[in-house]
């Protein structure tokens, strides 16, 4: 579905992207990790298509559209779903009123009549008990005075509302305790089927108890040093980054 | 990136001006330019009686005494009051007896506007005074009205047939020496709406003013005149709408409004004036005098106004709370895109007892418009346990606006409390990146947050014209994108 191929990315004229290539099929699910700053962010948002710096090289394919030259809202209604590191706080926009009207514009894009109130509710309602998020929050504004972990499952809740064909999950793990973590992992299972996709970005191991990667790569400085299956991910829990960057400074220059 | 977001911004934030078209009609003018001769004529067209002609008169010498007004946060370019013509009118100004009567141009005009003069069944609730130019051209629902012994009719009708209510009342409010625009409306008013309810009545219908500029090189000077007897319950919308024209247009009104004993009025304005173009070429100045007295105890005037069109808005609907018990509100959006300004708020004078006061001002700057509230609390020596509450945000889009708050408080009683909170926010990149993520374009997004912000106001609109001043907030912030 997704064919990244050799993509370059600089933002004010510093190379964050050095020359990405990974391939997603559907129904996989593909784990990134690496140190902070190596760029995961980065590509996520690219992939998203936040406008930030610029495409200096490469390709993205996406179900063979050429997907870089595709609008944000374009993306997202073609089944990309960011789930953000750091979700946005959107005052006096209530989130009913804002997943209403994301909703009804996906509909409209497949051809469908926007959902009645009363069978728009009812769909808040099944996805917020699915993935157990706290009935309170979607009265209030998005995202606003949301503590951390309820920001965190509030993305989770929406990629539920929103069914993706590809989900990008920035750290949606970080701050979380172990209770929301397991919360944030139930939720990807349920909405996991067999023909849509992940992209799990994380710092740690742990997530990867819960949601199982077919593949894991490892991004170091604007580059996909290492790929391999899931027992990378334990691997680099044990030994940390170190014999990473070692072996990247030793030769095996990608 | 700031450069990407910029032009993001531009593109969204410079919608067309929809009712932008002229109307072919023809035109009763008088000969442009102001003096005494001009003050005369206008009161001889209008058949008036002895003492308007002379309330004209005095107000026309005061003026001449007058200068205009500097304190404002705006730059007003200057006004050639001797290229203005003071009085244009439909020509065709027939006694109407049915909608036939009126010209059919002037029929489709209103039409265009979504305003029908005919008394439509999907706007039953909702009576409407159309004012075209100078003049009140049709007035609905007057009859069933009339039954439950509610007035409402054009102004020069009022003089005619209500001239010892007019008296009584007219500028009891706003006195003809008020202010330099006021003043000169006093002297060159032209129509506009008048409305009795009496004694323990409740309009059971919305009742609407809805004014229209269409002739050139002319001002528009109406002036509104509301009472409502005791326990009287009324609420009243005014909308207007110009042409666009590259030379500006001067538009000052004055409304006045009475609430007596347990009596309560509501006035909402969706204020849709030419605002100019992009460039900042054109557009209405509105010059504006609201004000409204709480006589009786425990009255109540609420304002509330959705301010989105004119190249320069000044204009402060004000309560005086002179009955104990009684309670001013002022409700406001002002949106300024492109080049243009307002300054706009409100005074709370509390003089009764146990007055209470609310303040919601909501400013929304954008492309380099400059929004500036101004509001004066003032509580006098007896007005023991007078409250007042005021809240000013303002919302910038982009980064060549500007928003300006000025609080003006003067309290003489050791018993008032009055608070005042201010926030200003911005629209950011990330806000709008976050929506288009979940497929929500540009333009809705802008749309969401902006409705989000407003809606406190937007609420307290009569239902009938809330969905039109959301969708108006929307256009007048919007264009082309996508
Ligand atoms: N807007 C920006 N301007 C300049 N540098 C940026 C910007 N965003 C990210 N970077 C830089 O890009 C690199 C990758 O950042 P990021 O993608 O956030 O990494 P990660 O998510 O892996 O921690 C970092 O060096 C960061 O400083
Ligand atoms: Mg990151």
């Amino acid at each position: 579905m997704l064919v990244i191929d050799n993509l370059k990315v600089a933002i004010n004229g510093k190379n964050i992207l050095k020359g990405i290539s990974l391939k997603i099929r559907p129904g996989e699910i593909h784990a990134i990790m690496g140190p902070n700053g190596s760029g995961k962010s980065t590509l996520a948002a690219v992939l998203a298509g936040r406008e930030l710096g610029v495409v200096t090289g490469g390709t993205v394919t996406y179900y063979g559209k050429n997907l870089l030259e595709m609008a944000a809202e374009d993306r997202a209604k073609e089944g990309i779903f960011l789930g953000f590191q750091y979700p946005i706080e959107i005052p006096g926009v209530s989130m009913v009123n804002f997943m209403k009207t994301a909703v009804n514009e996906h509909r409209k894009h497949k051809g469908l009549d926007p959902l009645s109130a009363s069978d728009f509710l009812k769909l808040m309602r099944e996805k917020k008990e699915l993935v157990e998020i706290d009935s309170k929050l979607a009265n209030r504004s998005v995202n606003e005075g949301f503590s951390g972990g309820e920001k965190k499952k509030n993305e989770i809740f929406q990629m539920a509302m929103l069914e993706p064909k590809l989900a990008i999950l920035d750290e949606t793990d970080s701050g979380l305790d172990i209770d929301a973590l397991r919360i944030v992992a139930n939720g990807v299972n349920k909405i996991k089927r067999a023909d849509n996709s992940f992209i799990v970005i994380t710092h740690y191991q742990r997530l990867l108890d819960y949601i199982v990667p077919d593949v894991v790569h490892v991004l170091y400085d604007g580059r996909i040093v290492k790929t391999a299956g899931k027992e990378l991910a334990l691997e680099l829990e044990e030994k940390g980054y170190d014999w990473i960057k070692k072996e990247v400074e030793n030769n095996i220059l990608v | 990136m700031e450069k990407e977001q910029d032009s993001i911004l531009d593109e969204v934030t410079s919608g067309e001006y929809k009712y932008g078209f002229h109307s072919d009609i023809e035109t009763e003018k008088i000969q442009k330019g102001l003096n005494e001769d001009v003050v005369r004529i206008i009161s001889a067209k209008k058949n008036e009686p002895e003492w308007l002609l002379e309330f004209r008169l005095k107000a026309y010498r005061h003026w001449l005494t007058m200068k205009m007004p500097v304190w404002p946060n705006l730059r007003i370019p200057e006004i050639n009051y001797q290229e203005i013509i003071f009085y244009a009118a439909p020509k065709q100004r027939p006694a109407l007896n049915s909608i036939d009567d009126i010209d059919p141009e002037l029929k489709r005009t209103f039409d265009k506007l979504g305003i029908p003069l005919i008394e439509q069944a999907h706007l039953a609730g909702v009576a409407v005074d159309a004012v075209m130019d100078s003049v009140s051209v049709k007035t609905t629902f007057k009859e069933t009205l009339a039954e439950m012994g509610i007035i409402f009719c054009s102004f020069s009708d009022a003089v005619k047939e209500y001239p010892e209510l007019v008296r009584r009342y007219m500028g009891t409010v706003v006195p003809y020496t008020d202010n330099f625009f006021a003043t000169l409306n006093s002297a060159v008013f032209s129509d506009g709406s008048f409305c009795y309810i009496p004694k323990g009545v409740r309009c059971p219908m919305e009742l609407s003013t809805y004014f229209r500029i269409n002739a050139a090189n002319t001002g528009q000077f109406e002036r509104t005149l509301l009472i409502a007897d005791e326990e009287a319950y009324v609420s009243y919308l005014e909308g207007c709408t110009a042409p666009q024209r590259d030379e500006n247009q001067l538009h000052a009104a004055i409304v006045e409004i009475i609430a007596e004993k347990n009596a309560e009025v509501k006035y909402s304005t969706v204020q849709n004036w030419y605002p100019g173009n992009k460039e900042g070429k054109g557009g209405i100045f509105n010059f504006v005098t609201k004000r409204g007295i709480c006589r009786g105890e425990s009255s109540k005037i609420s304002w509330t106004q959705i301010e989105t069109g004119s190249a320069i808005t000044w204009k402060y609907p004000s309560c005086i709370l002179r009955g104990d018990n009684s309670i001013g509100e002022f409700y406001s959006v002002a949106v300024t895109n492109n080049h243009q300004q307002a300054d706009t708020g409100t005074k709370m004078i509390h003089i009764g007892k146990n007055t209470k006061s609310t303040i919601v001002s909501k400013g929304i700057s954008a492309g380099r418009g400059q929004n500036s509230y101004r509001g004066l609390v003032k509580v006098l020596k007896n007005a023991t346990n007078a409250r007042n509450y005021s809240q000013c945000d303002s919302l910038l889009l982009g980064d060549k606006c500007g928003a300006h708050t000025f609080p003006y408080l003067e309290v003489d009683n050791q018993s008032a409390i009055v608070e005042h909170e201010a926030t200003t926010s911005r629209i950011g990149e990330d806000q709008i990146f976050y929506c288009n993520q979940r497929g929500i374009s540009t333009e809705d997004a802008i749309g969401l947050i902006v409705n989000g912000y407003a809606r406190e106001v937007i609420n307290k609109l009569p239902m009938e014209f809330a969905v039109e001043a959301q969708k108006l907030l929307q256009i007048s912030l919007e264009g082309s994108v996508g």
